[in-house]
This record gives C-alpha cells, sequence and structure tokens, in this order.
C-alpha cells in the first residue's frame, strides 16, 4: 500500500489559506491547519471591548476557516517568540511596523518544526495561501524561495495558488501532488479567487486584504512607537499591546501618556488594570476610566485630571470631582477645571 | 474519567481557546474540563474548537460577567 501523505496548511482565517488547503483536498491529500497567534492579530479582541461592536459577529476566522474545510487546527501561542521578529526583523518592516517577510519566514519555520514533530503521523509537507505579487514585500517572486530557504522548508513547502508560477516542489515532484490540478495565480487581482471560492461553495469568508494584523495598520504602529519612545526601550508585554487597542491614547509629557476609555465597555475593560496603574476618574460626573502609563509625577495629577475631565459628562463644568489613584496608596481627590477643547492640544493625541 | 478546572478568566480570545487546547493535551479522553472566562468571543470559539478538534460541549451557563463551558474530551 503506498504511503499517504499529509500536509499542515498555514491558516490565518482569510480566503487564500482556505482555497489552498480545498485545492489539496480535492487531491485526496489530509491537511490540518496552523494558526499562530502573536499578540497582533485581529481578532474578537476589541469586540469583546467596545460597546458598540457588542453586536458584530464574534467569531475567530481561522476556526471558523477550519470547521469549514473540515480539518483540525492547532493554534500556537507565539508571543514571546515573535517579539524578536518584531524587534529585529532582518528583511524590515513593510506597510507601518509590520515585519512582513520575517513574519512570514519564521511562520513557516514553525510549521517546519510542527511537521518534525508529527512527521511519525505522516505529515510530510506544508502549504500556504501565499500569491505571488499579491503582497508588496512578502509575496512578490523574488521572496518565494527567500520564505523557503531560510525557514528550513525548502521543497517542502507548497504554494496551491500560484505554484505553477515557481519551481516545482517535492510533493509535486514526488508525485504525491499533481502539478496539473494546482494554480497560476498572480497579482492584486483577487478575480481568480473570488471565483475559485464560488466554484467551491465557498461564499461568507472574511477578506482581511492584509488586515489580520494590528502592525499594518497606521494608527497602532504609531501608538506601539510612541510606546517605545516614551519608555526609552522597545521592550514590551502582552498587556502593552493589549492596551494599545483600547482608548484614547494622549501624551501630554513625554514621561506619561493617558489611555482614556472611549465607552462603559473599555472603562469596564479597564478596571482589570486598577492594581497596575494609577487611574483617574471623574467622579462628580459620568466619565471614562483612565490609565496612566508611565512616570507622572504628582504635579501633573492636575493636568491629568484636567485632560480627562474633557472626556466626561461633566467637561462644560465650572468644577468637576476627580479620583486619582495610586496603587498601594490612598484615593486623592482633587476638584479641577476640566481643560477646553483647545486646551488638550493635537500634538498630544498619538 | 475526571474533573478539572482552567481558569481563562480576564484573558481575550483567542488565549481562552489556546489554553483550552493545551489543557486538553493533559487529559484523556472522557475527562471533564470546566473553563471558566470573561470573554464572550469564548462562547463561539471554543464550541467551534471543539466540534473541529473532536471534543464535545456538554454545557455551558453565564452567571454575572463569568461564562463555564463545560467541555468532555474526545468523543
Amino acid at each position: 500500500m503506498t504511503k499517504k501523505h499529509k500536509a499542515v496548511a498555514l491558516i490565518s482565517g482569510g480566503l487564500d489559506s482556505l482555497l489552498a488547503v480545498r485545492v489539496l483536498q480535492q487531491q485526496g491529500i489530509e491537511v490540518e491547519g496552523i494558526n499562530f497567534y502573536t499578540g497582533f492579530c485581529v481578532e474578537g479582541h476589541t469586540h469583546a471591548i467596545r460597546n458598540h461592536d457588542k453586536d458584530k459577529k464574534k467569531r475567530n476566522n481561522a476556526l471558523w476557516a477550519a470547521e469549514q474545510l473540515g480539518i483540525k487546527l492547532h493554534i500556537v501561542d507565539v508571543i514571546e517568540e515573535y517579539k524578536d521578529v518584531l524587534l529585529n526583523p532582518k528583511h524590515g518592516y513593510g506597510a507601518n511596523m509590520n515585519p512582513c517577510l520575517d513574519c512570514k519566514i519564521f511562520m513557516v519555520s514553525k510549521a517546519v518544526e510542527w511537521v518534525k514533530e508529527n512527521h511519525h503521523n505522516g505529515f510530510d509537507f506544508i502549504i500556504t495561501g501565499e500569491v505571488i505579487g499579491q503582497r508588496p514585500m512578502s509575496q512578490r517572486k523574488q521572496t518565494m524561495p527567500v520564505i523557503a530557504r531560510e525557514s528550513g522548508a525548502d521543497d517542502i513547502l507548497l504554494r496551491p495558488l500560484c505554484a505553477k508560477n515557481l519551481p516545482e516542489t517535492k510533493p509535486e515532484l514526488e508525485g504525491w501532488v499533481d502539478r496539473e490540478k494546482l494554480y497560476d495565480f498572480s497579482g492584486r487581482n483577487r478575480k481568480p479567487q473570488m471565483a475559485l471560492a464560488a466554484e467551491f461553495g465557498f461564499t461568507d469568508y472574511a477578506s482581511p486584504a492584509g488586515g489580520c494584523c494590528f502592525l499594518t495598520d497606521k494608527n497602532y504602529s504609531n501608538k506601539l512607537v510612541d510606546l517605545w519612545e516614551g519608555r526609552g526601550s522597545r521592550e514590551y508585554e502582552m498587556d502593552d499591546i493589549m492596551l494599545l487597542k483600547v482608548g484614547r491614547h494622549l501624551r501630554p509629557k513625554p514621561e506619561f501618556k493617558l489611555i482614556i476609555a472611549r465607552d462603559a465597555g473599555e472603562s469596564k475593560y479597564l478596571e482589570g488594570y486598577r492594581k497596575q496603574f494609577v487611574t483617574v476618574q471623574v467622579v462628580s460626573h459620568n466619565g471614562p476610566l483612565t490609565l496612566i502609563d508611565g512616570d507622572i509625577k504628582p504635579d501633573d495629577f492636575e493636568l491629568a485630571a484636567g485632560v480627562v475631565a474633557r472626556y466626561g459628562q461633566g467637561r462644560d463644568a465650572e468644577q468637576v470631582k476627580v479620583e486619582i489613584s495610586v496603587p498601594g496608596k490612598e484615593i486623592q481627590i482633587m476638584n479641577i477645571k476640566p481643560l477646553t477643547s483647545e486646551q488638550v492640544i493635537k500634538e498630544w493625541h498619538v | 474519567m475526571s474533573r478539572h478546572e482552567l481558569d481563562a478568566r480576564k484573558m481575550l480570545c483567542p488565549m481562552p481557546v489556546i489554553k483550552t487546547q493545551n489543557k486538553v493535551k493533559e487529559l484523556s479522553d472522557g475527562d471533564i474540563l470546566d473553563v471558566i472566562c470573561t470573554d464572550p468571543g469564548a462562547l463561539s470559539d471554543i464550541p467551534a474548537w471543539a466540534r473541529i478538534n473532536g471534543h464535545k460541549i456538554i454545557e455551558h451557563h453565564e452567571s454575572d460577567d463569568e461564562i463555564t463551558i463545560t467541555i468532555r474530551v474526545g468523543n
């Protein structure tokens, strides 16, 4: 009996990885999925936090894709390992702070490790939904071999959607996969993928188009760079990257910034950080909970309170009562006049 | 068969799913796992994860701000 070869697929939850898996399934290849959680993935987080997002579908697209495909999915926490990818990308950054090419190399190299660990279960090769020319940095004809080489995957990395534009890989050369039934997609035009999706009967797929990572987002990247500059260090923890997704961020002084909740959902989320941060909240009127990230001196409490009061319902009052809580110390109460919109200067907004 | 509990409070998805997945790896078929979480996203993600990986959700209940999802490992 001939050996049955299996593949592991990098699943982002987008259309391309969905199609790549189905193409191989149609050739009788058994596939399992792998999804990496870097901490920067755009998933249900903010849906769970903000009030106005509460009605949005709370689905994890990678899990959804796996269910559509009828495959197992392994979700791997790579938060710690990913720090080095983000902080020291050998190939530099793509759009904003996205270490696009290094990220892909890292993920494929993790898939190589997985294949080695699961080779005894019949796993021999890796597939991705990459398409030549689809991404300006990582998915170009010149970078496809770089990913294969630097990840250590070499000829066991197959891209079913554009394989015909690339040299033959081991699964094709060995006859595990019929190259004639693979595709030759290229470029940013999504029509071929949409047509194939229709042929396979996929209708409700996610179309992130690069939007599966917060690091491709300009505002998020600006906040990340501001965090590093404010601390004088590029170290970060999971809480830091989560908090960049929440609230308005204002930096009235280089040594501290304010994270001001935008609605009750965010205030509730920030409550969980009361023991770690100085917090500021207007108590005489409804207003947002605010965290202070950095080193604030008591002399600056009034400035912070004035800014926070600007974002509460007492913004037009002559005076509001503000509670300032420093972890481990007694709560301070201040009566202050909220800053005017002109006094909250534009440059403070991160 | 044994019963276990996983505290995934304050974690945002997909972390409760990852923690569940890693805990289930340590368990045997037929074991019961109660996952306690606070992210409502877990209500769709953990059952989806269980369906595709061959585990069964026995029940789930919500109280105040917490959700408990009970999983039977294996089929």
